[in-house]
């Protein structure tokens, strides 16, 4: 039987379009410093530490050996833990399942992206088959482009439905003092912003960051003594469908977030979830996942994303505020964002986030995006499961 | 159809991606670099807790998870604590075969420093006392190579 598990401590670096000042090493250490500060541990309180990033994006791998001054790993347990875009959820389900097994008390969850050293899109293509997709339909904009025209031709939607995703993920961005674009943008501004590959524009997509993000997570009646009002991990799940974009209904939805959250939701006892959930980080690295994900969440029905969205519910103080963080369009160090997120979930069910606050959060949702179209969620709760 | 795959030529790919690479030094390491290029001088830091000094300089004490602030010169000597002598070409070796990398350990420093030894082969062995021969001024960048390698006393 697996213990219960919470984060009790959460830390990030100010993220950054670049950092001259340090290195991958002291960058990761700053962020872990911040969460073992935030819990008041030491580090030589943690148990064992998961560490992830995309090794191509910085060409220095092993980062769970050559890190460890920065890690804080020097004689622990350590391992690294890689899944593309979801690698910042998947370390957290990894620290989850680490303590959950009764092996380790309290254990460290990093992620960590350094996307200045390195031509990112340039990268992200060597994720893919080099045989047959790689050459036409590779990087980051190819198979979203694909999935924001499928859903426009099925409901309607329009860019500027989507562009008010962008706006209001920007807007938050204004309260997150680690937010690397903090600058307020209209539907305006994404419109006339320079079309990357139909639909999508620049304002639409996410920018490249430097950053570093750490969580603690401790086990059941050690989490207690650590933090007053530790966030509980209620549930977690991952689903990883395709490595062939030709193989993707772009018509179906996002698959393997319908199967994760549909896990999810059932371990935690939720029905009607934006009823039950209480604020969402979502990985939405481009405007249109706002309006076609939160339906494959079930906040609302197949092609009610752009009302639900025009109609204010995911706004700070609407039904479901979604990004309060700001979330990916403003802040992107990929080995790092997913754990952003759930850092941010963490932040918002222990009243920790300061003028982003949601009131009374007692369930908060995270989700991880990546690969080709996998998907990873995390559920997490004031009240002790 | 069927298709006996036994009989088949198995073809490859060439890749065309080269991904341009270029790392942050950051500051304390940069500190280090500067330090050989403007002053010919080896820099390290002392951890305030374990009062290790390292070479090169680091943010933070790896053991202790403190920061490190107090910068320290050490000496362009020292001993040679472990070597190898290369004798194979390979395109990513710094200089032409044959030559040794070794381990320095600086007098005034807690760790040795990864280098090169070009000279005088025939008389490494460990513990014999090396001192670091800087290229000259208008050769350095700011980069570990602007010393040239070390030289046995």
């Amino acid at each position: 039987m697996a213990r219960r598990v919470a984060i009790v401590g959460t830390g990030q670096t100010d993220h950054r379009s670049h950092r001259p000042d340090v290195n991958g090493r002291e960058m990761i250490y700053e962020a872990v410093k911040r969460a073992l500060d935030d819990c008041q541990l030491s580090i030589h309180d943690i148990d064992a530490i998961i560490i992830g990033n995309m090794d191509h994006f910085e060409s220095i791998n092993y980062v769970d050996t050559w890190s460890v001054e920065g890690s804080g790993a020097v004689m622990k347990p350590i391992m690294k833990v890689t899944t593309g875009g979801t690698t910042g959820a998947s370390v957290a389900i990894a620290a989850y399942y680490h303590v959950a097994s009764g092996f380790f008390d309290k254990v460290l969850a990093i992620g960590w992206e350094k996307n200045s050293e390195s031509d990112t899109t340039a990268a992200i293509i060597t994720c893919s088959d080099p045989v047959w997709d790689r050459a036409f339909y590779s990087g980051a904009i190819p198979s979203l482009a694909t999935e924001a025209s499928a859903y426009m031709k099925q409901y309607g939607a329009t860019q500027e439905d989507a562009a008010r995703v962008a706006v209001r993920d920007r807007t938050n961005a204004l309260s997150n003092p680690h937010a690397h674009l903090r600058k307020p943008i209209t539907i305006e501004d994404v419109m006339a912003s320079p079309m990357l590959a139909y639909p999508i524009k620049l304002l639409d997509v996410c920018p490249r960051t430097d950053g570093a993000a750490a969580v603690v997570f401790a086990a059941d009646g050690v989490a207690q003594k650590i933090a007053p009002k530790p966030a509980w991990i209620r549930a977690c799940a991952a689903r990883h469908t395709y490595s062939w974009f030709g193989d993707v209904d772009y018509n179906a939805g996002l698959l393997s977030l319908q199967r994760a959250s549909k896990e999810a939701y059932q371990r935690a006892g939720i029905r009607e979830p934006a009823d039950e959930i209480d604020v969402a980080e979502l990985y939405l690295p481009y405007s249109y996942a706002g309006l076609k994900w939160i339906e494959d969440l079930g906040f609302c029905g197949p092609g009610e994303g752009p009302g639900f969205i025009r109609d204010g519910h995911t706004d700070m103080g609407g039904k479901i505020p979604v990004n309060p963080s700001g979330g990916v369009i403003s802040t992107n160090c990929i080995g790092a964002t997913a754990l952003l997120r759930v850092a941010e979930a963490a932040m918002q069910v222990m009243g920790k986030a300061g003028q982003r606050q949601v009131p009374d959060v007692e369930v908060a949702l995270a989700t991880g995006f990546g690969g080709c179209f996998w998907s990873d969620v995390l559920i997490l709760g004031k009240a002790r499961p | 159809m069927t298709v006996n795959l036994n009989q088949v030529e198995s073809l490859t790919l060439q890749g065309q991606i080269a991904v341009p690479y270029t790392w942050w030094v950051g500051r304390v390491g940069s500190r280090f670099l500067i330090a050989l290029r403007d002053e010919a001088k080896i820099i390290g830091n002392r951890c305030n807790r374990c009062n290790t000094v390292y070479v090169p300089p680091r943010g933070n004490c790896g053991s202790c998870f403190e920061d490190i602030d107090q910068f320290v010169e050490v000496s362009n000597e020292g001993v040679v604590s472990a070597y190898t002598v290369v004798r194979f070409k390979y395109p990513l070796q710094p200089v032409d075969t044959p030559f040794a990398y070794a381990l320095i350990h600086l007098d005034g420093a807690d760790v040795s420093l990864a280098h090169i030894i070009k000279a005088d082969l025939d008389k490494l062995k460990n513990g014999v006392r090396v001192r670091a021969l800087f290229k000259e001024r208008s050769e350095r960048t700011g980069h570990i190579l602007d010393i040239d390698s070390f030289q046995i006393i």
